[in-house]
């Protein structure tokens, strides 16, 4: 089959053709085996556009080369035309003769034209070698899991819901509703928390959308972004629920006779329930369970009271957890966080002395204050000590837990309006009151007479004679030490990571802060989004937050998701990786070398999963026999691009290859262009998605074809698409510098650079650096290419 | 009297001095007053660690008329205790070299009658001569 090659020429309205003759181009061009070698003062317009329009129709092109601009500004535009031709739009190579040549090279008219020729050289024979690539989709449901059933996972679910999704929402424990169900009332405004929160909890349970799976637990996800597989347990409830009104009723006859008392874990502790029980009055779902850590027919095998009155039958001792397996295509993670375990501080004495308290148990402390008589005395003098376990490096948390300040003054206005007469100091680092609202609720609470003393605390004792608790601090502003004997003495606890969260990074492979909370895909822009496509982030699992937070970061989840899912399918750029099965001898190298698990083995072969493939190149070097490719950045298609730059080198000229990772290096490029500055004409710029698409036998292939140098011009990892690039990269010129040096080929002639699209002089100093250093160094000899050939 | 503190190139030097004298980066102490808390003797200190700290940091130098860096006996507890991980005592000793090389004697010996210097311990001697602490 014979190809069909039209080539355009753009004068780009004299910004090319006053430094390039594009007439020489044009006679350059015409020695090829092309079809139509056309020049139009400016190929973007819209008569340009026709000109190849007319000739695909024509002529029958197959294969189109511009050279024009960057393919940054009009590769979109010229795929469009060739598209409505009836052109796939692949077949397509852009000389970016502006950028690269008429702007750096502005002063050099001659070189710029030499230059020129080259590149349309390159462009010519890589898309003699490009071949039609369809863009893929795949289809998506509208099944989202959301995990964690707080306030930031029932937000969420509730939002997806109304929005049509079917979700699954899973909760460890035995009722929805999380922290906030624990607390008394909210800060800044003191709501009562239960009271805000149950009818969205009532609403969950009500969703005709929403399955709600709670005392179950997430065990293992595999999978992408189209189809997360979810294993999860269910742990035994023991007694049948109400379907229908033929089991448990409700009746509360099995609690009465329950001889077991337990500290209520949904207290805290701080009252005792029943082992047979409802986790709470506001419970959702509002089910009778057993706690098999408490039951006396689980723990001594001799009580079954309930089971012998249950008016029902619906007590099922024999009840077994229950696996479930099931296919979603979007998740958010609402893990939540953990209160940091005051034991860490031992100079407070939270295990030793009964009357020091955790925030948290403050909370249902003052929860049950107006009892008569109250579980819990609280005595009339009272300290807060602030920042127990937040801001210490000691303990290994440098972040500051954002609540404790406001919860701190939320529980000691609280308790100074129920009992006027009560003296309380809260003991600060610094007093953050950030939030709306915030400082004139502290302001309020200063109002009413607590006590703010700068100093965080060194030490709590007790008193051998009297029992009573004695702290020790610093008043900062007044230079005092304070000794001072307390009642009760509360640590304002900070956040953070809870196991559920610590077990979902692992298993969905998500990126971790450094404070241990699940990393953010951007801190700005993606503030919901994670490293993973398809999984969303929303609430504390991603750092401490308050309520406000928490809803306003669901609600952003949920939206993103609805987006996500809004088109029923997801584009993927075709430009990925591919297998040649009969090349692939199934050594399984590439497996591992994937960053993105998208290669499995597959009838001894190496397979590709193209929805989760993100072409970045890098398996390509891990293939000892050459069998894996990237579409459009084929190692033959490299090859001819690398070989078609070198092929009219001049013996007593000097050459660099450049390449130039698109994102970053490719673009900082055409902005030095734009600027008009000038760098070494000597360094050729070849297009690569990233740094590690280099295998070393491409590298090696320069060489021999007569480069000098070869520069890798690669994103800065911490902002590419591509991580892993820089290293994978600097771990092929190893190879390739062992083999030079085998070779006997001196110099330090392979380098890898990492480039923002800001260092512009940056990428001018390293290229004139590049290009004077291989003036000075020997030119390679035909004997020393000839052993280079010898290693591969 | 609050004191007018001029914060000029003076206090950055005394600052930078100490600084690197005690190896401790001292514009992080963020003043919770943690090393004040727990210090043991902190009841004849005249400033609190803490306090020494602050006046460091902006460059104070009437800070080495103070008894606390003599008091401290590098017990450690406010260095394990420092939330921002500084150690405070490493401080105090950069303030007592300070001192100690400016070769000030605080007692001229020669004053001293020859039957006392007879009966008085070495140590407080030598402690009396560049410290005078009490």
């Amino acid at each position: 089959m014979t190809m069909k090659i039209g080539v355009y020429l753009c004068q780009c309205g004299g910004n090319i053709s006053k430094v390039v003759d594009l007439e020489k181009t044009k006679k350059f061009v015409e020695n090829k085996d092309i079809e139509i070698v056309q020049i139009h003062s400016n190929m973007c317009s819209g008569a340009g556009q026709k000109l190849i329009t007319n000739d695909i129709e024509n002529l029958g092109l197959d294969k189109i080369v511009v050279a024009a601009c960057s393919p940054h500004f009009h590769e979109k535009t010229f795929r469009a035309a060739m598209e409505k031709a009836g052109l796939n739009p692949h077949v397509l190579e852009i000389a970016n003769l502006r950028e690269h040549v008429s702007w750096p090279l502005k002063k050099q008219p001659e070189v710029a034209t030499k230059k020129a020729n080259d590149l349309v050289n390159i462009a010519i024979e890589k898309v003699s070698l490009n071949y039609p690539l369809e863009q893929k989709s795949f289809k998506m449901e509208n099944r989202v899991l959301v995990i964690g059933g707080g306030i930031a996972g029932i937000q969420a679910s509730l939002d997806l819901a109304d929005a049509g999704k079917q979700v699954t929402l899973i909760e460890k424990e035995p009722s929805i509703g999380g922290k906030m169900a624990l607390l008394t009332k909210t800060f800044p405004t003191e709501d009562c928390a239960a009271c805000i929160l149950s009818p969205k909890m009532a609403a969950i349970a009500a969703h005709p959308n929403i399955k709600l799976l709670t005392n179950t637990m997430v065990t293992n996800t595999s999978g992408h972004r189209l189809h997360f597989e979810i294993e999860a347990e269910t742990k035994p409830k023991f007694i049948n629920p109400n379907i229908d009104m033929d089991e448990c009723l409700g009746c509360f006859q099995c609690q009465m006779e329950c001889p077991v008392d337990y500290p209520d874990d949904w207290e805290l502790g701080i009252v005792d329930r029943k082992a047979i029980y409802v986790p709470a009055s506001l419970a959702i779902p509002y089910q009778y369970m057993i706690d098999p850590n408490s039951c006396l027919h689980f723990t001594e095998d001799s009580c079954s009271i309930c089971a012998d009155i249950c008016p029902q039958k619906a007590i099922d001792f024999e009840q077994k957890p229950e696996k479930l397996k099931f296919t979603v295509d979007n998740i958010i993670v609402a893990t939540g966080y953990d209160t940091i375990d005051p034991n860490i501080k031992p100079m407070f004495g939270y295990d030793k002395y009964k009357n020091v308290v955790t925030g948290m148990e403050m909370e249902r402390i003052v929860d049950h204050l107006n009892e008569k008589p109250p579980p819990r005395d609280i005595g009339e003098k009272i300290a807060f000590i602030q920042c127990v376990g937040s801001r210490d490096e000691q303990v290994g948390n440098e972040y500051c837990s954002r609540v404790c300040c406001m919860y701190a003054t939320k529980l000691a206005s609280l308790v100074k309006q129920d009992r006027p007469e009560s003296d309380i100091y809260i003991f600060y680092t610094d007093m953050r009151a950030y939030g709306k609202g915030f400082e004139e609720y502290y302001k309020r609470a200063q109002e009413m007479g607590i006590k703010y003393i700068r100093g965080k605390v060194a030490e709590v004792n007790q008193d051998p004679e009297t029992n009573n608790l004695v702290l020790k601090a610093e008043d900062t502003l007044s230079r005092q030490i304070i000794e001072s004997e307390f009642d009760l003495i509360v640590l304002s606890n900070g956040l953070q990571p809870n196991k559920s969260t610590e077990f979902i990074i692992d298993s969905l492979k998500l990126a971790k802060s450094p404070d241990g909370f699940i990393k953010e895909a951007h801190p700005k822009y993606k503030p919901v989004d994670t490293d993973i496509e398809g999984v969303f982030i929303a609430g504390t699992a991603q750092g401490p937050k308050d309520i406000p937070d928490t809803v306003v970061q669901a609600g952003a989840a949920a939206a993103r998701v609805i987006g996500t899912l809004s088109k029923g399918e997801f584009d993927v750029d075709p430009v990925l990786a591919f297998v040649e099965t009969d090349v692939c001898d199934g050594c399984e190298k590439c497996i591992n070398a994937c960053p993105k698990h998208a290669l499995k083995m597959n009838s001894g072969k190496a397979e590709v999963d193209e929805a989760l493939c993100v072409g970045g190149g890098s398996c390509i070097s891990s293939c000892p026999v050459q069998a894996i490719d990237l579409h459009d950045f084929t190692n033959s298609q490299m090859s001819a691009s690398v070989f078609a730059s070198l092929e009219h080198k001049k013996k007593d000229e000097h050459r660099i290859i450049l390449f130039a990772d698109n994102a970053s290096t490719y673009r900082l490029a055409d902005t030095i262009g734009v600027k008009k500055m000038t760098y070494s004409h000597e360094v050729y710029i070849i297009r690569t998605p990233s740094g590690s698409r280099i295998s070393p036998n491409l590298m090696l292939q320069a060489f021999i074809n007569g480069a000098d140098a070869i520069m890798i011009g690669d994103n800065i990892s911490k902002s590419s698409s591509f991580p892993w690039s820089k290293d994978i990269s600097l771990e092929n010129i190893k190879a390739v510098n062992n083999k030079l040096e085998k070779a006997g080929i001196k110099g330090d002639r392979l380098k890898y650079y990492e480039f923002n699209s800001s260092m512009l002089k940056e990428f001018v100093i390293e290229a004139d650096k590049m290009a004077d250093y291989v003036q000075q160094l020997s030119k390679i000899t035909d004997e020393e290419l000839n052993r280079l050939k010898e290693t591969i | 009297m609050p004191k007018t503190i001029v914060l000029d190139k003076k206090s950055v030097n005394f600052l930078k001095k100490i600084t690197e004298l005690s190896g401790e980066i001292i514009t992080l102490c963020d003043q919770c007053g943690t090393c004040s808390g727990g210090c043991p003797v902190i009841e004849d200190m005249d400033i609190t660690p803490s306090q020494l700290m602050r006046m460091v940091l902006i460059g104070d130098q009437t800070v080495l008329q103070s008894k606390t860096m003599w008091l401290c006996a590098t017990c450690n507890t406010c260095t394990v205790r420092c939330p921002r991980g500084l150690d405070v005592s490493k401080v105090a000793e950069a303030l007592r070299q300070t001192t100690l090389r400016q070769s000030i004697d605080k007692v001229k010996i020669d004053e001293i009658p020859k039957e006392e210097l007879a009966e008085l311990p070495q140590i407080a001697l030598v402690a009396a001569f560049r410290k005078l602490t009490s």
